[in-house]
């Protein structure tokens, strides 16, 4: 098996799904010719032609709307969306129109489509090309979301979510996208969206992360296990819906669970998994459920210390498992 | 290019009919039987007509709420329109769980709109897009009102159709007013026909009470874009001769004498004075009355007696994997 | 059969002690009652005589070795005779004797120790209920928070708390701590317990509780330099009352240090201080009353009798006269000389007064002055003197600070007007005894001069009303201001 870049992986998944299926195309700012700003898309404008692999007007609110439209009529359109920061003017598209279609016509209508974004901080690039915006997502049923923490699960689910009948917003830590590397087989395979992933087993305690900090996850529960600190780590690749079973059987064997994400706390992606353990696993519970999360401030700020102060670190995450661990 | 005189009848009744029903809307609303009615009278002709230019079931239309008038030319039937007033089981658009006038119709490629203004505009550029990747020669007509135009929404639906040269008609109905903001506070222009220079495609003005002239109009627009000539903005110009819905109340922002002027270039009017000019008599118009009555009875005695969804209907479907048929 | 000796109990709460000296070595000969080795523990330091007379065969526990109530020390018998090997369980009779029922206590003193063989006089007055090879557990004991898990766990699989050693923050139990005593197969019912551990002396109460239980520490070891302690609040072993509930207490907050801040680590006599005092406040309905002495009477006398006491071998301070005065008061009060019980008051035959004796910077102590009504003025002032220096000297018996039914704290020493001192588990009251000042004082509408002081009394509210404290207090007052 080749080891490859989460970059490269998106990319191999992209390529293989256009060339399956001539319903699906690409369509974004600077995805043809440039083939991305983060190189996503390079080689496929090439290959398939800028009518599938479409540079569009920049505004994202059509590049959502105009995807719906043709998801309508039975395309399979994959919109890039450059910067997650840059999702709000399509919020409407997403949340109004994509995610409401299926159910406001008992099913008549539905909107295949995936919109890939690149989100998260930790790469100097300030309030507006780090944040992470999966929570304005998960709270609306519809929608599925995923973000993949690996190349191969980036491979995996992207194809997945390419061939699902419902829009999929996928989410893609842009730090990890040429630092995390891994194995992926060749040939076709797919991860299905839905399950979490235990990618360790422990016994201690929980922790629950995606993205980015799955990947801060797995070297802090290296660290602890050094300490005599048995984590289990758990990756929850699909966001919404989540998968309650996963969640809730991890925490029946350890009794403690720390939830991490990049994004702000109050009203994060954690609030739902404690919220999910609290009623359902109260009596699981050896501790109360830790959440570990970017500070309650509007983003990530530019500046190199503050932009440190602002994110979730392996070491962070270490020293809250060690907390815990405690209790 | 002209219309028969038998297709010219048809249009009349279609745009009778709705006008009936949209009567009875008001009728059912104020006996507390429904909760809620947008109206589209005066918006007969403009719908009627765009709807008769069409390849009816070929072409594709993403339509908004006042177009009764359009649903009914492209098969939507009075029953379904009374079931929706009344949230019924069995209503086409959602199966009650939309508000009523938000059509939605697979058969007729009639697609699902929501209420936040202009969002359908951009689905026709992607249906649009869809059309032209496959290299089809069907048209998208999307509707819209004047004062949703102002909606950046709107601008870049058009936009993204002019730039890639969609096979799209944005077909905007200027009634004057929206809700009770009048047209001077929405547009510097003096047609959103004019906004379409700006963007690089065709933009034509027409008499929206004029159902015959908004059928050459639109036909035009079809053919352009048939053809490859891109999109099209035709404005239809009409009056909207009921507040905008049942919660609304015109006299706070408009005389009686500017509407009664206004009921003078009423679409059936006018559609009617040019049809006897044709030969309709007044016997026949008096059997269209009484088959549209009838059928509007009949739509109402149906969906009063039509069940309402059960609770357990409004689980599902939130994703596609839930559908069920029946 | 050689014969055994153990690591006695030397306090209710103290539950293991140190080996500082062993007198004699193996081979050496020694009779029974000899001193055979010191033990220290957290409260007293004393001598442990030899439980049998002839040779030593083994010694078990080295000098410095700490080891739980109960552990087998060393092994006396005839030249060459076998021993057991390692520690062995103490005899079974001692078990007995440590395992007094709860009713016999109440009105009796704790006096069985681990080395006293139970009389089948003893064995008779136990009701049959108390099982005997059960290990009886602590159920005042503060289980610290109870986790849901651990509640569950404990629920579905039978498992009493208060068996289970906690190793979570602050002593919690976690629910590792649940499933490591279920695997060690003690989640049957508490009939089907096993055999105890060596150390496990059956016995109730605060006696057999490892220590870490109690006070979720490492364990004896202690550094200097304990924190001082500016409260005059008195300090005895915390006798298992018949009140004596099991609670929860809410976990404390942990406080967020501050750079500029450093962590003292608790002494033993610390957080023992720190369970007894929470525990009491958390038992006791506290209320306080104070009234305000005339001590002229009292002055005139210490003067006029000083000389003749320091003749007699006794120096004569205030504290006897204040002893004295709370025996009068209790006798006409005897309500206060009491202790809580769900089936009723316990009215206390003796009188015990526990006299609060500060240890500097390690603490305090209160040793017992046993059967105070029974002695003069001269009694207590040598009983007092007697007890104040052992327990300065650390050479108090185990017994001298056991059996206490009310308590004095002659707060004003270091200069405290008054102040609100805390009972003394399980007494019904505490007599606080501010600084004797002279003040201006209204008499008969001439303002005097007059050596006063102000005494409180702090009394349980479940046992005691306001009007019958004051006539306590009141009484006490009498008694010193008219003293002849």
């Amino acid at each position: 098996m080749a080891e490859i870049t989460m970059i490269e992986a998106i990319r191999q998944a992209m390529d293989e799904e256009l060339a399956r299926d001539e319903r699906v195309f690409v369509m974004g700012e600077d995805v043809g010719v440039r083939g991305g700003v983060f190189r996503a898309t390079v080689g496929l404008h090439e290959k398939y032609g800028e009518a599938r692999v479409l540079d569009t007007p920049l505004a994202e609110l059509s590049i959502v709307g105009v995807g719906i439209g043709a998801a309508l009529y039975g395309m399979r359109p994959i919109c890039e969306i450059q910067f997650a920061d840059f999702i709000y003017p399509a919020f409407n598209q997403i949340v109004s129109e994509a995610a409401k279609m299926c159910y406001r016509t008992n099913g008549e209508w539905t909107v295949p489509m995936v919109i890939r974004a690149p989100y998260g901080g930790g790469i100097g690039g300030g309030l507006y090309h780090s944040q992470s915006v999966e929570a304005f997502f998960t709270h609306v049923p519809g929608l599925k979301v995923v973000i993949p923490s690996s190349p191969y699960d980036a491979k995996g689910l992207l194809k997945s979510a390419v061939r699902d009948p419902n829009p999929v917003m996928f989410f893609e830590p842009k730090k990890g996208y040429r630092l995390i590397r891994g194995e992926v087989p060749e040939g076709e395979y797919t991860v299905p969206i839905g399950p979490a992933n235990v990618t360790r087993p422990g016994s201690d305690l929980t922790v629950f992360a995606y993205g980015m900090m799955h990947y801060y996850a797995l070297q802090a529960a290296e660290k602890v296990a050094a300490e005599g600190i048995d984590a289990e780590v758990v990756d929850l690749r699909t966001l919404y819906p989540v998968d309650k079973a996963t969640v809730l059987e991890s925490v029946k064997k350890t009794g403690k669970a720390l939830v991490v994400h990049e994004d702000n706390l109050t009203g994060g992606y954690g609030a739902e998994i404690a919220a999910i353990l609290a009623e359902h696993a109260f009596t699981d519970l050896d501790a109360p459920v830790r959440r570990l999360a970017g500070p309650d401030v509007p983003a990530v700020p530019f500046s190199h210390p503050l932009q440190d102060w602002f994110m979730v670190s392996a070491d962070k995450i270490a020293q809250a498992m060690r907390e815990l661990a405690k209790y | 290019m002209d219309l028969s005189g038998e297709m010219k009848r048809e249009m009349y009744w279609t745009m009778l009919l709705a006008r009936r029903l949209d009567e009875r809307a008001w009728v059912l609303h104020r006996q507390g039987k429904i909760a809620f009615h947008i109206s589209g009278i005066g918006h007969e002709a403009a719908q009627v007509g765009a709807a008769f230019a069409l390849r009816r079931g070929h072409d594709w239309v993403t339509p908004y709420y006042r177009d009764l008038a359009l649903m009914l030319s492209l098969g939507y039937t009075p029953r379904d329109f009374i079931l929706s007033l009344m949230g019924k089981r069995e209503e086409p658009n959602s199966g009650g769980r939309q508000m009523p006038s938000h059509w939605s119709l697979k058969s007729a490629n009639a697609v699902s709109h929501s209420a936040p203004v202009a969002t359908q505009a951009p689905h026709a550029s992607g249906i649009g897009l869809g059309i032209k990747m496959r290299g089809e020669d069907k048209v998208v007509l999307t509707t819209i009102g004047e004062g949703s135009t102002s909606q950046g929404e709107w601008y870049e639906a058009v936009n993204w159709a002019a730039v890639h040269k969609l096979p799209v008609i944005f077909m905007v109905q200027n009634n004057q007013y929206a809700i009770s903001v009048r047209v001077e506070k929405q547009m510097a222009v003096k047609s959103s026909a004019d906004k379409a220079c700006g963007l690089g495609l065709a933009g034509v003005t027409a008499d929206g009470t004029n159902v015959f002239e908004m059928w050459k109009t639109v036909s035009e627009a079809a053919e352009r874009a048939r053809s490859g000539e891109g999109p099209t903005v035709v404005e239809a110009r009409m009056y909207r001769i009921t507040p905008h819905s049942s919660d609304d109340d015109d006299r706070t922002y408009r005389t009686r004498e500017e509407v009664e002027e206004h009921k003078r270039q009423d679409p059936l009017l006018v559609a009617r004075t040019a049809l006897e000019k044709d030969g309709l008599t007044t016997q026949e118009h008096d059997e269209m009355e009484a088959r549209a009555k009838q059928m509007v009875d009949d739509a109402v005695q149906y969906a009063e007696k039509a069940p309402y969804p059960s609770v357990e209907e409004g689980t599902y479907p939130v994703y596609a994997e839930e559908v069920r048929n029946g | 059969m050689a014969v055994q000796v153990i690591m006695p109990q030397l306090g209710e709460s103290v539950v293991e002690g140190t080996v500082t000296r062993w007198m004699k070595k193996e081979g050496e000969t020694v009779e029974e009652m000899e001193s055979l080795l010191e033990v220290e523990t957290d409260k007293v330091t004393t001598e442990v005589p030899s439980t049998g007379s002839g040779t030593i065969l083994k010694i078990l526990v080295p000098e410095g070795t700490t080891v739980k109530a109960g552990t087998v020390l060393a092994y006396i018998g005839e030249p060459g005779e076998a021993v057991p090997e390692g520690g062995a369980p103490a005899q079974s009779h001692a078990h007995a004797a440590a395992q007094p029922a709860e009713e016999a206590r109440i009105s009796a003193e704790p006096t069985a120790t681990v080395d006293q063989p139970a009389t089948p006089a003893q064995d008779t007055a136990r009701p049959a209920s108390s099982a005997p090879a059960q290990p009886q557990v602590d159920r005042s004991r503060d289980l610290g928070f109870i986790s849901p898990v651990v509640a569950r766990l404990a629920k579905d699989k039978n498992v009493d708390l208060y068996q289970v050693k906690g190793t979570g923050e602050g002593g919690r139990i976690t629910k590792k701590d649940v499933l490591a005593y279920l695997e060690k197969g003690s989640g049957q019912p508490a009939a089907a317990q096993p055999e105890p551990a060596a150390w496990e002396t059956p016995g109730e109460g605060d006696l057999f509780r490892p220590t870490e239980l109690m006070f979720g520490g490492k364990g004896p070891a202690m550094p200097q330099g304990a924190p001082s302690s500016q409260s005059a609040v008195p300090f005895n072993p915390p006798e298992p009352g018949p009140g004596a509930q099991p609670r929860q207490q809410p976990a404390a907050p942990t406080p967020a240090p501050a750079p500029s801040d450093r962590v003292l680590p608790h002494t033993t006599v610390r957080r023992a201080i720190a369970e007894h005092m929470l525990h009491s406040k958390h038992t006791s309905p506290h209320v306080t009353t104070v009234m305000e002495a005339d001590l002229s009477k009292i002055v005139a006398h210490r003067a006029a009798n000083k000389a003749a006491f320091a003749e007699s071998g006794a120096n004569l301070t205030f504290t006897p006269y204040f002893v004295a005065a709370a025996v009068a008061a209790l006798r006409s009060v005897p309500l206060v000389n009491s202790s809580w019980s769900d089936e009723g008051v316990v009215l206390h035959g003796a009188i015990n007064i526990g006299m609060a004796t500060s240890l500097g910077e390690e603490g305090l102590i209160v040793p017992v002055i046993k059967g105070a009504d029974g002695l003069s003025l001269l009694g207590l002032a040598r009983a007092v003197n007697d007890l104040a220096n052992r327990a300065r000297a650390r050479r108090l018996q185990p017994d001298e600070v056991r059996g206490g039914t009310f308590t004095i704290t002659n707060h004003g020493i270091s200069g405290s007007l008054f102040a609100t001192p805390i009972i003394n588990q399980p007494q019904c009251g505490i007599l606080g005894v501010g600084a004797i000042q002279k003040r201006a004082v209204v008499i008969n509408d001439a303002i005097a001069i007059r050596p006063m002081a102000y005494l409180s009394l702090t009394f349980d509210h479940r046992i005691l009303d306001g009007s019958s404290a004051d006539g306590f207090l009141q009484k006490v007052v009498e008694t010193l201001e008219n003293w002849a």
